[in-house]
């Protein structure tokens, strides 16, 4: 007990939910979000305590597996990236409509700034969507026991609670003190099993309940350790700092803050506080992370009262991730004089490895498609992404996960031919399959590549869902065998590669090639073992 | 004591196991650590940096703020100079010189450096040649470690015990070889300072 550890934020969240009793995590990678499970599979104890850890296909089947895990009594938990949020909603709002029965924590880092994402979207709002507390860690220590408190919290309504991380959180590292070893849960059925059928009648019911304990969340929120008030004598302005966000303000006061500060890593807000505050001061400036939700809340629609700063009136950028440096205006203080930045440094954009398997199939690709007036290739998410960028230059969507193969699908209904998609394999299986069968039942005329690189690539190869069974997968799903083909993607291959795309794009219907290699990074590990 | 570092290069060059190094030797020093990495997207040969803090007393943000990095420590010279409004106008910069040239644009080679050696302290080598002549290739970011290991705030033998800690178990032949990186990327730098 009480050992010290250098922990990312990440693998605080992991050791604090295996010290809580946990009994499964359910995941599908994402930055940064990743290394929670990837610590869970490889840490001693979750292996002796036989801890679900193996990844699922996608958020959605995560978020409902844990849910199932809750029913029988155990602590489960979900961990993704905030976009998986948007795959998992329809499960996640719903099971704080059943409620839970072992604690359950829905883990979502977001990704101010899109270090690697392709927006900045808030997960706090699916939080006061679905009407569940809230934790955003200011620490990895505070990370690691918060785990403990939300299971208890989970346990003590019945409710889900979700756990909002932010990207220097997850990928930050400091020490942690750990503290007690909780055992695991026993099975146990429910004791209101009734309520977990969500049919309209027991629906209203579950709502109402719902509502009903909102009035208890708040109260949880205002005792709150992690939510704390401290004083300052200059009340002209009023600081609530919420999450890791209070770290940027404290640097720039060593020696305290002269303002009030509410610091804010429980949610729903500390009402009771912040009204204390806005009598105390003059003015509110709120410092959060992501988007203006808190901000938004505490100000209404009305302008009136309190004058209350933030990024809705410009103190605070807009849009990116806060920093110390882009707070010091709204603090009143002024930027140091610094190097200028140097006009030589151009951007190193990342870029597909040398060797790389979707390099062969973009190459073949891009020939085959010159010798088509207006080829439009629908692409997706992953590695091969990067085909976007020179020199490649080879595609012209990418939107969520799987909507590669429907994007190409409603352009070939709008008329477009060529229409190609280029999926990749853990993608395909993550949430290209439904929409494969939709092109299949209608014929579309369409043609997918499915780079298959045996792994999930970008977030650092995990074990990718549908390996070893990807044409049986689109045979059971009723693509014709004839037009399943796979080749190796290898520049000696290439013309091999080329007649079977041009091949498949004249054929009338749905076709699709699966260029086959193992990934590069992978293959090397693999050598290594 | 307190000692805010950058670590950056190229996606792959290793320059999270210079930050697992110094982090090592700080905890057993019993000093305070905060450090932000780059995972994800940006390391498919793309730019990587760290933001590296230890400190005796409490650290607050796991971020540096513009022009209070004491030091740089760079895996390449464009790379080093990327992060430049985060030194203090009295920090070190220490990097190696030899380019990883990966897209069309790479700058003149001469500017860089010119522009490396204006600032008021800086410490440029080969650790790419160093390595290679006194360990491995692949030890050269253990070159560059030992080249900024005078400028870290925790004693050089503390780091160097380190280097036992994090690579022992990868056997005494590893260790052996990092330690020869380090004392070649050591003694170049303390020729520098005496100059
Ligand atoms: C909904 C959602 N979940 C997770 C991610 C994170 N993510 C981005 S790419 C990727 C892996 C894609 O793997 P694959 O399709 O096999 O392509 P590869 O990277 O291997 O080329 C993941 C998990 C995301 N962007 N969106």
């Amino acid at each position: 007990m009480g050992e010290k550890q250098l922990l990312l934020g990440d693998e605080a969240v992991a050791l604090g939910a295996i010290h809580a009793g946990l009994s499964g995590v359910y995941a599908y990678p994402g930055t940064p979000s990743t290394e929670i499970t990837e610590f869970i599979q490889n840490h001693p104890l979750a292996v002796e305590r036989k801890i679900h850890s193996n990844w699922s296909s996608n958020e959605k089947t995560a978020m409902e597996s844990a849910l199932g895990m809750s029913y029988m009594g155990k602590r489960a938990m979900v961990c993704m990236k905030h976009v998986g949020m948007n795959v998992a909603a329809d499960a996640f709002v719903n099971s704080a409509m059943t409620g839970t029965n072992g604690g359950l924590i829905v883990v979502v880092a977001d990704d101010p700034s899109m270090h690697s994402s392709q927006n900045e979207q808030d997960s706090r709002f699916y939080g006061k969507f679905a009407m569940i507390p809230i934790f955003e860690p200011s620490s990895q220590q505070e990370a690691y026991r918060m785990m403990a408190d939300a299971f208890d919290l989970s346990e003590r309504y019945k409710v889900p609670v979700l756990m909002r991380m932010v990207t220097r959180m997850a990928h930050s590292r400091a020490v942690v003190k750990t503290g007690t070893i909780r055992d695991m849960n026993p099975m146990s059925y429910p004791s209101n099993p009734g309520d977990w059928v969500l049919m309209p009648a027991v629906a209203r019911k579950r709502n109402v309940h719902l509502i009903t304990m909102q009035q208890d969340f708040l109260e949880e929120s205002e005792k709150s350790m992690y939510n704390k008030m401290e004083d300052g004598a200059d009340t002209s302005l009023g600081i609530i700092a919420c999450g890791i966000v209070y770290n940027y303000l404290m640097e720039h006061f060593k020696e305290g803050c002269p303002y009030p500060v509410l610091k804010v890593a429980q949610y729903p807000l500390p009402v009771k506080a912040i009204r204390q505050l806005a009598k105390r001061c003059d003015s509110l400036l709120v410092l959060e992370d992501g988007q203006p939700v808190v901000e938004e809340m505490i100000r209404g629609v009305l302008e009136q009262g309190i004058v209350v700063k933030g990024r809705l009136t410009g103190e605070v950028p807009r849009t990116g991730e806060l920093t110390p440096d882009n707070i010091v205006a709204a603090l009143g203080l002024k930027n140091e004089e610094v190097y200028p930045a140097c006009e030589l440094v151009v951007p190193r954009p990342p870029a597909l490895c040398q060797g790389c398997g979707h390099r062969d199939m973009y190459g073949a690709l891009n020939e085959v498609l010159r010798e088509y007036e207006n080829g439009r290739v629908f692409s997706d998410i992953g590695c091969y992404t990067l085909g976007f960028l020179p020199p490649y230059r080879a595609i012209h969507s990418v939107v969520d996960m799987g909507a590669s193969i429907t994007m190409a699908k409603g352009a070939a209904d709008a008329g477009q031919f060529p229409s190609v998609a280029v999926i990749g394999d853990s993608t395909f299986t993550h949430s290209g399959m439904t929409g494969l069968l939709d092109a299949v039942n209608e014929q579309s005329n369409i043609t997918i590549l499915i780079s298959d690189n045996l792994t999930t690539g970008m977030t650092g190869g995990q074990d990718s869902a549908g390996t070893g069974r990807l044409e049986s997968i689109c045979r059971g799903i009723g693509v014709k065998p004839e037009h399943i083909r796979v080749v190796v993607p290898l520049p000696k291959n290439m013309e091999e590669m080329k007649n079977m795309i041009r091949e498949e794009i004249n054929y009338q219907g749905v076709s699709v090639i699966i260029p086959r290699r193992e990934c590069i990074q992978t293959a090397r590990r693999h050598n290594k073992k | 004591m307190r000692t805010d570092i950058i670590l950056s290069g190229v996606g792959g060059q290793g320059i999270l196991s210079i930050a697992t190094i110094i982090g090592a030797a700080a905890i057993k020093e019993g000093l305070y650590i905060k450090q932000a990495e780059v995972h994800g997207m940006s390391q498919r040969g793309g730019d990587v940096q760290s933001n590296l803090r230890i400190s005796s007393e409490p650290i607050a943000s796991d971020l540096i703020p513009l022009g209070k990095a004491d030091l740089i420590i760079s895996l390449e010279p464009m790379e080093a100079l990327r992060y430049l409004p985060y030194l203090r106008k009295e920090g070190w910069l220490i990097t190696n010189t030899v380019p990883f040239v990966n897209i069309p644009n790479y700058p003149e080679e001469t500017g860089l450096m010119d522009r490396i050696h204006s600032l008021s302290h800086s410490v440029s080598i080969d650790v790419d040649s160093i390595a290679r002549s006194v360990a491995s290739p692949r030890a050269a970011n253990i070159v560059l470690l030992g080249a900024a290991s005078p400028f870290l705030g925790i004693e050089v033998e503390k780091i160097e015990e380190s280097i036992r800690t994090v690579f022992g178990r990868k056997g005494e032949a590893v260790v052996e070889m990092n330690q020869k990186a380090f004392r070649a990327g050591l003694e170049i730098a303390e020729q520098s300072i005496k100059k």
